[in-house]
């Protein structure tokens, strides 16, 4: 497996796409951070940008990515070498690409401006770990998606479907419902919402830290253990996780019941 | 060296494979011949593994192959449609398919042989098809396993190549390999293959050398025969 | 505030000139302070050396200046209240007071100062207390640079740290106050200044008042109180350079007007609170240079407020600026920096080109149906509020401010 992600990596490290998300990442710190000059705004900006985009970038360059690669898989699936490794070591390969350019394209500006003077650190590290799982969440979906779908359109379709549905719909959905019932307790309710959905999910991580006086505002007593104690942090840090081990496996599982 | 018992495979409602059973003995060459769609690349490709049967087993050397990888240490395959990561190049590519078998090549005898050093330092999507097919060759036949599978081998080649791999196989033969090949090119069929096996509607129609077949349909020349077997079932 | 330094001047003098020293510790022969206060004459001076005193109920009915060399503790052992000054011109200084009893019918205090003027209470330090310092119908008086840490857990058995009732012209400055029920308490009390305190994790407010006209508090500190400091059914009181921070949770605010009139609130920075300022029919009241920053709500509008205006402040990174519950507007915002501000200067003078609607439908959203709040920061939710920004359904069509600043501000 290692190999293979050592050549997957190593093929998309040279592959146009992913020069571009970085210099995109890049350009746009850079942008927020010296033009602005107020770092604050600057994070909220990125955290903002980030949700939604990366999400939808990962979807769409682990399809493409998938697409693109199939000889190169086939190539693969004649040697020596086990289905999973395969599949494990071409999405390892694209979700730590992905989360390079990311780290990189936005770890450079934040270097420049002074990292590690302000605490800044702590915002800056908080956009890179919830960046990176929403890169795994959203390529390893990706991948679930290619996988079921020999057809690259259809798949393609999937892929901005399955966006929208976590960026935008399910919000909506969520919204409606929430004023539909708000006659009933609905605390739990919205925090099992919350966990759902992985954007949501990396949203709260942010919510924790940039809105947290406005979430004590509410009276819940579950929403006050959830936001006023560690204990939100590491739900959302563990659902995350499984937001990834999901998919993985069954991505794992499929690919080794699939025909070439 | 080969045992097929009872395969069973379709897609979807498209029946491709109905309880073929073949047993191929070790060295010589075989031909997997069929119209289209008779189930020859979904044979191929079961053995290799990539195609996972509904039903009946595969044993090769003695070993069922169901959930394996390692057998394919012992399989050289020459896909038919020769693609490969474009942003690699011909080096990079035959480095690392050595390092993914992690086994010893004779991959610059087979370069030399096809002349392929001037494109060494090439990405692999700037190739031409028939320069891919080449580096596809290579790739083959650099590891010394005693199984080879070649899936349409001839196809873009010009006729110096051709030749050159005509002789790689006769070589290999030689070397007392057992060799399965499919391809439409008859003359090219009837020069290499020691043995064909038919495959018509998921099962095998005939197994045997081209002589039996010509015998069997009472037709002087082997494309008149495969001709004959095919109007006969289709009439 | 000139009768007062006069007075500090004759104090002194009848001091230097004719005044006994009596001197208390627990070996000496005067071993109680009940005991040297009675002793005393006029304007002596009480010196109390280092040693625990257990008394309570010590009654300071002439005037006196009593000095505690090194915090000598006077421990009340919950017994009740431990001094009562009754007389004008008394000093108490330098003094460790701990255990007062605590009733659920009278307001015992360490410190109580009942219909006297000319006092000065500085340097005590209090502790396990129910009141702190408590003014009742007193005036041109100091409470200066005390420390007061309570160990209150319910609002209903626990007292203020310093409270004046019916009490005017009063010095509050430099005192640190705890773990109270309200930090600093003024009920019917004119005219008084409050600087430099320090008032944080208090149950209720930093700071209350209650019917005070024309009081004056500024550069004070409100942290983790339950609210920062409530304004209620007062006249005229200035607000200036406090600092309002972290005051978190359901009910929680930096600063709460209520019924208020003609106040002025200028260089205040509200952090990190629930919300900034919850304002409830409060009118004429001017907002300048304030900062908001990070706060949940930086401005809660619950209505019957007219004629207020927001100019020159900064709001910074809140999750809402402003919320509104209803329709009409009459207020005037102008020249603020908003951090939410996303239009454009062309002209390049400072000022955005679009004007900006601080309320968002979200916040009515929320205001409405409090869970939702968790969808904050939703892309969906930035569509809704954007095509409310666009045409104005729910928010009042005229709060906005004309005057974006491009800059945040600085003075």
């Amino acid at each position: 497996m290692l190999k293979i992600l050592k050549y997957s990596f190593y093929d998309l490290m040279r592959s146009r796409w992913n020069y571009v998300y970085f210099v995109f990442y890049f350009l746009l710190g850079m942008v927020l951070l010296f033009l602005n000059n107020d770092i604050s705004k600057a994070v909220i900006t990125l955290m903002n940008i980030i949700i939604v985009l990366v999400p939808l970038i990962g979807t769409i360059f682990g399809v493409m990515y998938y697409y693109n690669s199939k000889e190169f898989t086939e190539l693969l699936l004649a040697q020596p070498l086990k289905r999973s490794s395969i599949f494990l070591g071409q999405y390892l390969g694209v979700a730590l690409s992905l989360s390079m350019s990311l780290i990189l394209g936005l770890g450079i500006p934040f270097l420049f401006y002074g990292l590690f003077k302000s605490n800044a650190i702590w915002n800056f590290s908080l956009l890179i770990i919830t960046g990176s799982f929403l890169t795994f969440i959203f390529t390893a979906l990706a991948f679930n998606i290619a996988l079921s779908n020999e057809n690259k359109i259809k798949g393609f379709g999937y892929a901005i479907l399955v966006w929208l549905l976590l960026a935008i719909i399910y919000d909506g959905v969520f919204l409606m419902s929430l004023i539909l019932f708000e006659d009933y307790p609905l605390d739990k309710f919205s925090l099992i919402g919350t966990m759902l959905n992985p954007i949501d999910l990396s949203r709260t991580l942010i919510l924790l830290k940039l809105d947290i006086s406005a979430l004590l505002g509410y009276t819940g007593a579950v929403f006050k253990q959830f936001f006023g104690t560690n204990f939100g942090l590491m739900v959302s840090f563990i659902m995350l996780t499984f937001w990834v081990i999901f998919p993985v496996f069954r991505m794992v599982y499929k690919s080794k019941r699939k025909d070439f | 060296m080969v045992t097929i018992q009872n395969l069973h495979k379709k897609f979807g409602q498209n029946k491709v494979l109905s309880g073929l059973n073949l047993d191929i003995k070790e060295g010589g060459i075989f031909a997997v011949l069929g119209p289209n769609g008779s189930g020859k690349t979904t044979l191929i490709k079961a053995i290799l593994g990539m195609v996972i049967p509904d039903k009946g087993t595969i044993h090769l050397f003695e070993k069922n192959i169901k959930n394996q990888s390692a057998y394919r240490n012992n399989i050289d395959y020459l896909p038919q449609i020769a693609n490969f990561p474009s942003n690699l190049k011909v080096k990079e590519l035959i480095k690392m398919i050595k390092d993914l078998r992690g086994r010893a090549a004779n991959d610059n005898q087979l370069i030399k042989q096809f002349k392929l050093e001037p494109y060494l330092d090439k990405k692999l999507g700037n190739l031409s098809g028939g320069t891919k097919q080449k580096v596809n060759i290579v790739l083959t036949f650099m590891f010394n396993s005693p199984l080879i599978i070649l899936d349409e081998p001839t196809s873009g080649l010009d006729p110096i190549s051709l030749l050159r791999l005509k002789d790689l196989i006769q070589t290999e033969k030689a070397n007392g390999k057992t060799i399965l090949i499919t391809s439409h090119i008859m003359s090219f069929v009837e020069e290499v293959s020691d043995e064909i096996v038919f495959l018509l509607e998921g099962q095998i129609y005939f197994k045997g050398t081209i002589n039996e077949l010509k015998t069997k349909t009472n037709q002087p020349n082997f494309e008149h025969a495969i001709a004959s077997i095919l109007t006969e079932n289709h009439a | 505030m000139n009768n007062w330094v006069t007075f500090l001047i004759i104090i002194s003098l009848i001091i230097t000139s004719h005044a006994q020293n009596i001197e208390v510790c627990n070996a000496c022969a005067v071993s109680t302070i009940t005991a040297a206060i009675a002793q005393a004459k006029d304007y002596d001076t009480i010196t109390i050396k280092k040693g625990t005193y257990k008394e309570h109920d010590i009654i300071i009915d002439k005037p006196l200046t009593i000095i505690g060399e090194n915090y000598p503790v006077i421990d009340g052992e919950s017994k009740g209240e431990i001094i009562t000054i009754v007389s004008d011109n008394v000093s108490v200084d330098g003094l460790f007071i701990i255990n007062v009893g605590t009733s659920y019918t009278e307001d015992y205090a360490a410190i109580r100062v009942r219909k006297s003027k000319y006092f000065v209470i500085q340097n005590v330090v209090l502790e396990r207390l129910f009141f702190g310092i408590y003014l009742e119908k007193s005036s041109y008086g100091k409470v200066y640079h005390n420390k007061i840490i309570g160990d209150a857990v319910e609002e209903y058995n626990s007292g203020n740290g310093i409270q004046l009732w019916y009490s005017n012209h009063i010095d509050i400055e430099h005192n640190y106050v705890e773990h109270v029920r309200d930090g600093i308490y003024l009920e019917f009390s004119d005219d008084c200044i409050i600087k430099n305190n320090v008032s944080a994790n208090n149950l209720r407010y930093g700071l209350h008042f209650m019917f005070s006209n024309n009081d004056m508090y500024q550069d004070n500190t409100f942290e983790n109180n339950g609210a920062g400091v409530a304004v209620m059914f007062s006249k005229k009181i200035k607000m200036c350079n406090n600092t309002f921070k972290e005051n978190w949770g359901t009910a929680s605010y930096g600063l709460l007007l209520k019924e208020i009139n003609d106040a002025e609130i200028k260089g205040n920075t509200f952090e990190q609170n629930t919300i900034g300022i919850n304002i409830e029919g409060s009118n004429r009241i001017i907002y300048k240079n304030n900062h908001f920053i990070s706060n949940g709500w930086a401005i809660k509008v619950r209505g019957a407020c007219y004629t207020n205006s927001f100019t020159e402040n900064n709001f910074l990174y809140n999750s809402f600026d402003i919320s509104y519950n209803s329709h009409v507007n009459d207020n005037v915002f102008d020249k603020n920096y908003w951090s939410n501000y996303t239009g454009y200067d062309l002209d390049k003078n400072g000022i955005g080109d679009v004007p900006y609607r601080p309320v968002k439908l979200f916040s009515y959203i929320v205001n409405r149906t409090p869970e939702t709040i968790i969808l904050l920061r939703s892309l969906f939710i930035d569509i809704i509020d954007f095509s409310e920004k666009v045409s104005p359904v729910f928010t009042p069509d005229n709060l906005l401010d004309n005057h974006p600043l491009i800059k945040k501000m600085s003075w």
